[in-house]
C-alpha cells in the first residue's frame, strides 16, 4: 500500500524523527566517549592519598578539586594532567619522586569535601575518642624484586629497612646463611603486608638504578587464596571448619570414577 | 581610548573577575594564601564556606556516589546564586574558557573569516542539551563522572592552578574549532555546563532589558552577541531578554549607543509595567 504522497507529516512525526536523529548522533558520540572512559577507568597502576576508598568508588566520589594536593606539605600529591595517562584530575603520588612522609596529623584527608578520602580509614578509637593514625593507611604495598635487590646478592644494604617509618615491622631483615661464601650472612628485606602503609619511603631510598623495592596498588600486589583452603595447623583458622556446611559434594561429573575409568578404558595401555 | 573603554566596560570587568578568581586559586595552591582554595569543581572560602559545581555533583549522583554534606551544601550555594541572581553568568564572568573562546572569536573577526567562508557549518545550539543528557547517561552507565573526566574547562582551570601537562593541546583544539570551524562553537553550541546553566538560570533576576522606542536598529548588539538568537525582541518591542541562554556578558549593553539596552532586575511582581514581552 503506497500512500506516501497523501501521508501528512504531523508535528508528532516531526518530533519523533528529531528524537530519533538525536539518538543516532548520541549513539556515535556515546560510543567514542564511553570508550575513552572505559580506558581511563582501567588505569590500575595508580597510588592514591591515604584514606582513599576503593578505586571504583574513588573515581565516583573524587570531584577533582585538589584540596588534598594543596594540604600536602611535601608536594607529594599531584592531580593527573593530560599526558599522565591516569584518570584526569584525580590525585596520585609517585613515591620514587616524592613519597608520602606519613604526617601524623594527616592534613590531606579531612579537607576532602566528598568523602573520597575517609577519615575513618586512617583513624582508630582510643578510649572512645577518634584519633588519626597514619599507620592504618593502606596506600599500596611494597614489593621486592629479589633479582635486582643487592641484599639478595649478599651485599649488605638496609636502605629500605632504615627508611621505613614503621621500622622493623613493615620491613624486617631476615638472616640467611650465604652458601656461596660459606661464612657470611644475607640480610634480606621482607615486607610484612599487614603493616606496610605503602608510603614509598623505601622505594625512594632504594640504591639501585631503578628501585628494587616499589609500591604497587594493593589489588595488583596481592593475590587471594579463596575460602576453601584452611590452615590445619592454625587452631583459629581450623575453627572455620565448624561453620562450614558439611555439603561438600563435587559437582563435576567425571570426578567420581574417572580416575580409574580412564586407565581401564585406555586400550592402548594393554596392547 | 575613552570610547573604547566605554564600549568594553563589561568585558574589562569580566576579565578582572575571571582573572581575580583564578589568581585567588593560584595564590592558595602556590603561596598558601587560603582565601579561596581548591578549584572551580569544589572550593572553600576562607576555610569555612564550601562551594561546589552543581553539574559535577549531578554527574556524581548519576554515577551512584553518596557525596558528603559539605560538597552538597557548596553545590546548593552556587545553584541558588545562579538560579535566583546571576542566570548563566558563570559562562561569561567566571569560566576561564570564556577568555579562550572570546580570543578565537576576536581573531575570527579580525581575519574576516565569517565573510570569506562560503559554506558555513550549521550546528544546532541544542547540541549542548544532548551532550548534557549524554553525560548523565554515561555517568550512570560507566560509574564515573563522564563530563568531568574529559572536560576541557577542568583541564584549563586545573592546568592554571596545578600544572598544565598536555592540556594545552586540548585547549588549542577548542581554540581552532571556534576559530575555523563553528563560530561560538564550544561555548554557544556544545558545552554541557553552559547548557546546564542555561536551564538553571532561566528564571533569574538580573537581566538585560530593551527599550525599543530609542533603538536605532543599528544591530551592533546582534553582531557582538555570542548567543544572538536571545536578542529576538531588539528593535521590535520593549521588554526583558528572558532566554536562559543569555550569559549576561553585557556586550550588547556596552556597544549600544542609544542606551536601548541596559541591565535591570526582572519584574515578577507587576508584569503589566514594561514587561509585556516577559515569558
Amino acid at each position: 500500500m503506497s500512500n506516501h504522497e497523501t501521508q501528512h507529516i504531523t508535528a508528532r512525526r516531526k518530533f519523533l524523527t528529531l528524537m530519533a536523529q538525536s539518538v543516532g548522533f548520541s549513539a556515535l558520540g556515546g560510543m567514542v566517549w564511553s570508550g575513552y572512559l572505559a580506558e581511563a577507568k582501567a588505569a590500575p597502576l595508580i597510588l592514591r592519598p591515604p584514606g582513599a576508598v576503593g578505586e571504583m568508588d574513588f573515581l565516583r566520589l573524587c570531584i577533582k578539586c585538589g584540596q588534598c594536593v594543596e594540604a600536602c606539605p611535601y608536594d607529594t600529591l599531584s592531580l593527573a594532567k593530560p599526558g599522565d595517562n591516569k584518570p584526569l584530575g584525580t590525585p596520585f603520588f609517585t613515591p620514587r619522586n616524592i613519597p608520602c612522609y606519613m604526617c601524623t596529623d594527616i592534613p590531606c584527608v579531612p579537607v576532602c569535601p566528598t568523602g573520597a578520602l575517609e577519615e575513618s580509614r586512617v583513624s582508630r578509637v582510643i578510649e572512645g575518642v577518634n584519633e588519626l593514625d597514619i599507620t592504618k593507611a593502606r596506600m599500596g604495598l611494597a614489593v621486592v624484586d629479589v633479582e635486582s635487590c643487592i641484599a639478595f646478592w649478599g651485599i649488605q644494604c638496609d636502605a629500605c629497612y632504615r627508611a621505613c617509618p614503621v621500622m622493623d615491622s613493615a620491613i624486617v631483615l631476615e638472616y640467611r646463611r650465604n652458601e656461596r661464601t660459606g661464612k657470611h650472612a644475607y640480610l634480606v628485606p621482607i615486607v610484612n603486608s599487614t603493616m606496610c602503609t605503602g608510603c614509598g619511603l623505601c622505594e625512594r631510598a632504594c640504591v639501585t638504578e631503578k628501585a628494587a623495592i616499589h609500591v604497587l596498588p594493593l589489588e595488583i600486589a596481592k593475590g587471594a587464596i579463596g575460602g576453601h583452603y584452611i590452615k590445619g595447623w592454625d587452631a583459629s583458622d581450623e575453627k572455620r571448619l565448624e561453620t562450614q556446611s558439611s555439603d561438600v559434594t563435587t559437582r563435576t561429573k567425571r570426578s567420581e570414577k574417572s580416575a580409574q575409568d580412564y586407565l581401564n578404558a585406555d586400550e592402548e595401555v594393554f596392547k | 581610548m575613552k570610547t573604547w573603554i566605554r564600549t568594553h566596560r563589561f568585558t574589562l570587568a569580566r576579565r578582572v573577575v575571571q582573572l581575580s578568581i583564578l589568581s585567588l586559586y593560584v595564590a592558595a595552591n602556590a603561596y598558601g594564601f587560603m582565601f579561596l582554595s581548591g578549584n572551580l569543581s569544589s572550593s572553600l572560602v576562607m576555610g569555612t564556606l564550601p562551594l561546589a559545581d552543581p553539574f559535577a555533583i549531578l554527574q556524581m549522583f548519576a554515577a551512584g556516589a553518596l557525596v558528603g554534606i559539605d560538597v552538597l551544601l557548596g553545590a546548593l550555594v552556587i545553584l541558588l546564586f545562579y538560579m535566583v541572581v546571576g542566570g548563566r553568568a558563570f559562562c561569561s564572568w567566571v569560566c576561564p574558557m570564556n577568555i579562550i573562546t572570546d580570543a578565537a572569536n576576536w581573531t575570527r573577526k579580525f581575519f574576516l573569516l565569517d565573510k570569506s567562508v562560503e559554506r558555513k557549518i550549521w550546528l544546532s545550539r541544542n547540541v549542548r542539551y544532548y551532550v548534557l543528557a549524554l553525560s548523565l547517561i554515561l555517568s550512570f552507565v560507566m560509574g564515573v563522572s563522564a563530563f568531568e573526566l574529559v572536560s576541557p574547562i577542568g583541564m584549563l582551570h586545573r592546568g592554571i592552578i596545578f600544572g598544565m601537562g598536555m592540556g594545552g593541546a586540548a585547549l588549542l583544539c577548542i581554540f581552532l574549532f571556534d576559530l575555523f570551524a563553528v563560530k561560538h562553537g564550544w561555548c554557544g553550541h556544545i558545552c554541557p555546563l553552559g547548557g546546564f546553566y542555561s536551564l538553571v538560570g532561566r528564571l533569574s533576576l538580573v537581566r538585560v532589558k530593551h527599550d525599543h522606542t530609542v533603538c536605532t536598529s543599528c544591530m551592533k548588539c546582534k553582531e557582538v552577541c555570542p548567543e544572538k538568537h536571545v536578542l529576538g525582541i531588539v528593535s521590535k518591542s520593549s521588554g526583558t531578554i528572558v532566554s536562559g541562554e543569555c550569559t549576561n556578558c553585557g556586550r550588547c549593553v556596552e556597544v549600544c549607543e542609544s542606551h536601548a539596552l541596559f541591565f535591570g532586575v526582572r519584574n515578577y511582581i507587576n508584569t503589566n509595567v514594561g514587561e509585556k514581552n516577559d515569558e
